[in-house]
């Protein structure tokens, strides 16, 4: 019903006139008359705005699990996202831009893009970072990719530890590849390192940290065993848990991804965010994806621009590393507004509340008859309780009492059925409490 | 000249260019320059947490020893660094984006709220699906009308773009092929005047690429086609309407020739908009349609992402698709993954809000307005066509769908005019630059894509502009001169590489020192 087209029919009349056609009909004479669709789409007409708002409110108050207090993790946490960066991320100068392809018209995003690698590179402790990927998953798939290019080697180690949808990604995508993911399990919470040799070496060994039980993993022995076969260190990290641990960079990765929705980006039902990914500067040349980089104009004012625009697929074709053009920039934009929101004491203060709410939480929860913990190692956002009764059975029995509880894990991965709670900055003391009592009734 | 003429002759940056302080033109410094120590914006809830230390919490080795640095700023200057910035940034909001095969359309405001909506952007992505019903009930509904417009079967909408739907519609193709049996298939055609993307994915897909030349009418040739195809080709990868905005007139016969082979055929998505409602890839006879959500239906490009990329296939390619999918049961809508499925593509379904603006968009628009759509986006395109071919060169100047591409060749030889100089003088006109240097085949050329959207007032101020260019060429080594920085030094970013504040701190101690 609204015309988002501007047309008058004197306007039309006179186009088509201009075009020296007689009717609308005649501009595709160029489709073969059989392909053409009789009687349009078979599909409602369009909507009035109220009438859309009438139908997506209905939707949206379809999912009352938006107002579950969470305790769900998972890669996906719920964070604040104050108004500043709600504003901002919203103008639709940002908003309405394509990628920046005509520089002198797009500095803001390039800008915002430049900030942006400066601070995935700070949190990742290593030289460089690209102007992102679509998330956490597809940045450890390209992360990978650009590992199997710089050895030559087609192995690849995959820490149990990354979460199980992100190892799916990667198992979906090996199938064009062709790599070999080799799964290296974990031994009480953390990989199992070292790992025997079988005459394979690995292009790179692939780690979490955090890992999807929420332990904190042994970075640098991951490092110096890849880079004891000449492989690269793949980190996919946290960037929350970034404000207070040490960063892998530091620790050796040679290459940092992570998923970026924790800064700035509501839970979305998982999407978008965005996919943070930092190399060396030895890996800059196999970067997938845009790098934004500073320069200067004709009269010698700092600019920015898109630049080694040569490794990009629109230039190499079949011979690029990596197929990626659209990205997420905007998700991007947010996650520049919301770190430098948080600001140095913010970024450590954030991660603090969260390992203390962890704790709380933890020692709570394994205070009740029957809950256990799944593994020991020590963890700071989001740890795993073996359960009495079937995770997703908790789940459903605490939904009904507000709270989402968790993530439940895989069985057979740890041979014992369990479930991932995560606690960030948002859960008060009082939330907590309620949510241990609750628990409490629903693993009876 | 008005004051309107004024503005636009200054790149819509304000009446005088420079003489607004703070409106575009005047540099901004990084965030880390706006840092001073002890500074904050941020504030947390009062949470009555217990309030151990750190080295409580977790083991001394894995502790940093000082806190990361990020810079240190009030909300107020940040708020006034990203405003400032925005202000030196180009967007549809503003004007006219002829960003050929971008399609950049204005996008309604009423997708912005429905995807703000909290019942959506609360939802975990894990929650229990009887707790989300209205999100798999919106995302099956989407599925089931993304079917109707492309003519297909089943979707997936979990790809996060257009080059991820393209690797997984190659990874369909590959399983679909694997158990067909048989020898296995090397080999994927691709047309000359492809989309750089396609060959990338079917490097990535495994696949060896093919190319198959243009006719001279910028078609397929369709006896070279028929020479490359045969058992070791998995399938065609084809966009249509074509990167120079013509529709394959051959795709019957090109469907015919490719599934007589045993391959399948892969429809890119990227100008779906030309053909809504008249046509559809389904009937073409497709077996893969990805397309591109931020393109047609009005997700905005975010200065260059997210987007959305869901993949339509036919009726004997739906059990392969990714997984998991929203499925109707007696007791409401639950998750469930096809039998044969490739697996994930993405962590989780997909870029959920913006398949939620798509949704609003294609509610508001409806069949009758889709199909305006396509009518509206081919006409402006017609229209322009036909007032500049007399001023550029129109290497195919016949009937295009929504797009064509004009090349300054002749003027480069008369006059000196690249198109890249097109491109820089147009900016300084107040409009984006169409794109240039593409489709490969044509030299200097021009893509130019006005969309539905634009009236034909603008549609005139865009060919006059364009017209005041081609007549003065001597203006164009100079431009842009209103922007908010003049042309960009793209060899020296190269050569002495700076990706971040902090290589450029290196940089200048390395120059001082």
């Amino acid at each position: 019903m609204p015309d988002f087209t501007p047309h008058t029919d004197e306007e039309i009349e006179q186009m088509l006139a201009a075009c020296g056609l007689s009717g609308t009909e005649e501009l595709f004479t160029a489709i073969p008359e059989a392909l053409r669709l009789a009687g349009g789409l078979d599909m409602a007409d369009g909507l009035s705005e109220p009438d859309v708002v009438v139908e997506t409110q209905r939707l949206a108050a379809r999912n009352p699990g938006a107002d579950l207090i969470c305790f769900a993790g998972g890669g996906v946490y719920d964070h604040e996202v104050p108004a500043a960066v709600r504003r901002l991320g919203f103008r639709s100068e940002f908003v309405t831009a394509y990628t920046p392809y005509q520089p002198e018209v797009a500095q803001g995003v390039l800008q915002m893009l430049f900030e942006y690698q400066t601070l995935v590179a700070r949190l990742a402790g290593l030289a460089v970072a690209n102007a992102s990927l679509y998330d956490g998953a597809s940045a450890l798939v390209e992360a990978a990719n650009l590992s199997v290019a710089a050895t030559g080697r087609k192995t690849v180690w995959v820490s149990e530890g990354i979460h199980p949808t992100w190892r799916s990604v990667l198992r979906t995508f090996a199938q064009g590849t062709g790599h070999d993911l080799k799964p290296i399990a974990l031994r009480d919470g953390v990989t199992d390192w070292p790992i025997p040799a079988d005459g394979n070496p690995p292009a790179a060994v692939l780690v979490a940290q955090p890992n999807h039980l929420g332990c904190l993993e042994d970075v640098k022995t991951a490092a110096d065993l890849a880079h004891g076969v000449d492989g690269l260190c793949v980190v996919a990290a946290d960037p929350v848990s970034a404000g207070l641990l040490r960063s892998p960079g530091e620790l050796g990765a040679d290459v940092v991804v992570g998923e970026g929705q924790t800064f700035g980006t509501p839970m979305s039902f998982g999407g978008p965010f965005v996919g943070l990914f930092a190399s060396s500067l030895a890996q800059v040349r196999r970067l997938p994806g845009r790098l934004v980089g500073e320069t200067v104009d004709n009269e010698g004012r700092r600019a920015y621009v898109t630049t080694l625009r040569a490794r990009e697929q629109d230039i190499r074709r079949e011979k690029a590393s990596s197929n990626v053009c659209t990205n997420q920039t905007l998700i991007a934009v947010a996650f520049a507004i919301q770190l430098s929101w948080l600001g140095t004491a913010g970024l450590r203060e954030l991660a603090l509340r969260c390992a203390r709410g962890t704790r709380y939480c933890r020692e709570a929860l394994l205070a009740i008859d029957g809950v256990e913990p799944l593994v020991s190692a020590p963890t700071l956002r989001e740890f795993s309780l073996a359960l009495p009764v079937p995770p997703e059975t908790v789940v459903e029995r605490l939904a009904e009492e507000g709270f989402l509880a968790g993530v439940p894990l895989e069985p057979g991965l740890h041979q014992r059925e369990g479930l991932a709670v995560a606690v960030t900055e948002r859960r008060t003391r009082a939330e907590i409490d309620a949510f241990t009592a609750s628990f409490e009734k629903a693993v009876r | 000249m008005t004051a309107d003429d004024q503005t636009r002759a200054n790149g819509g940056m304000g009446a005088t260019g420079r003489s607004i302080p703070l409106m575009g033109r005047d540099s901004e410094p990084t965030i880390f320059e706006l840092s001073a120590p002890g500074r904050r914006a941020a504030s947390f809830r009062t949470t009555d947490v217990p309030e151990w230390p750190a080295e409580d919490l977790l083991p001394a080795g894995l502790l940093r020893e000082e806190p990361l640095d990020i810079a240190e700023v009030s909300e107020r200057d940040l708020v006034g660094h990203v405003t400032r910035l925005s202000h030196r940034q180009y967007s549809v909001d503003l004007g006219a984006y002829p960003l050929g095969s971008c399609t950049m359309k204005y996008n309604p405001k009423l997708c912005d709220d429905a995807a703000s909506l909290p019942g959506f952007t609360n939802a975990h992505p894990a929650t229990p699906e009887g707790w989300t019903q209205g999100w798999l009930e919106l995302l099956a509904d989407l599925d089931a009308r993304l079917c109707a417009i492309t003519g297909m079967a089943a979707a997936t909408l979990q790809p996060p773009a257009g080059a991820a739907g393209e690797l997984t519609g190659l990874l369909l193709m590959r399983a679909w092929h694997a158990e067909q049996g048989g020898r296995e298939r090397t080999k994927i055609v691709i047309p000359d005047s492809a989309h750089g993307t396609n060959p990338a994915s079917v490097t990535l897909g495994g696949y060896e690429t093919v190319t198959v030349p243009s006719d001279d009418r910028g078609c397929v040739d369709l006896g070279a086609l028929r020479e490359r195809l045969d058992d070791d080709v998995a399938g065609i990868m084809l966009t249509n309407p074509n990167t120079l905005g013509l529709f394959e007139e051959d795709i019957a016969e090109i469907a015919a020739a490719t599934h007589e082979v045993g391959g399948l055929l892969y429809y890119d998505g990227a100008n779906l908009n030309a053909i809504l409602g008249v046509t559809r890839p389904g009937d073409m006879g497709f077996d893969i349609v990805h397309m591109n959500l931020h393109k047609t239906f009005a997700v905005p490009h975010g200065g260059g992402g997210p987007g959305a990329g869901p993949v339509a296939v036919g009726r004997r390619l739906v059990d392969f698709l990714p997984g998991p999918r929203p499925v109707r049961g007696d007791s409401g809508w639950s998750w469930q993954t096809p039998p044969k499925s490739i697996g994930r593509v993405h962590s989780w379904h997909g870029n959920a809000l913006a398949l939620v603006r798509a949704y609003s968009y294609i509610l508001a628009s409806g069949g009758d307005g889709l199909q305006r759509v396509a009518e509206r986006a081919v006409l402006n395109a017609n229209w322009l066509r036909h007032r500049l071919r007399g001023v550029y060169d129109v290497p195919f100047d016949r009937p295009n769908m929504h797009e064509f591409v004009a090349s300054t060749g002749s003027l480069k030889r008369s006059s000196g005019l690249r198109a890249v100089d097109v491109a820089k003088r147009l900016l300084e006109e107040g409009f984006h630059a169409p794109t240039t240097y593409f489709p490969l085949i044509v030299e200097e050329a021009l893509m130019i894509e006005p969309t539905e959207t634009e009236s034909l007032q603008t549609l005139e101020a865009l060919a006059s502009a364009l017209e005041r260019i081609a007549a003065s060429p001597e203006d164009a080594a100079a431009a842009p001169r209103t922007t908010p920085v003049g042309r960009v030094d793209e060899a020296r970013a190269a050569r002495r590489l700076v990706p971040t504040f902090d290589a450029r701190a290196a940089d200048e101690s390395d120059r001082l020192s």
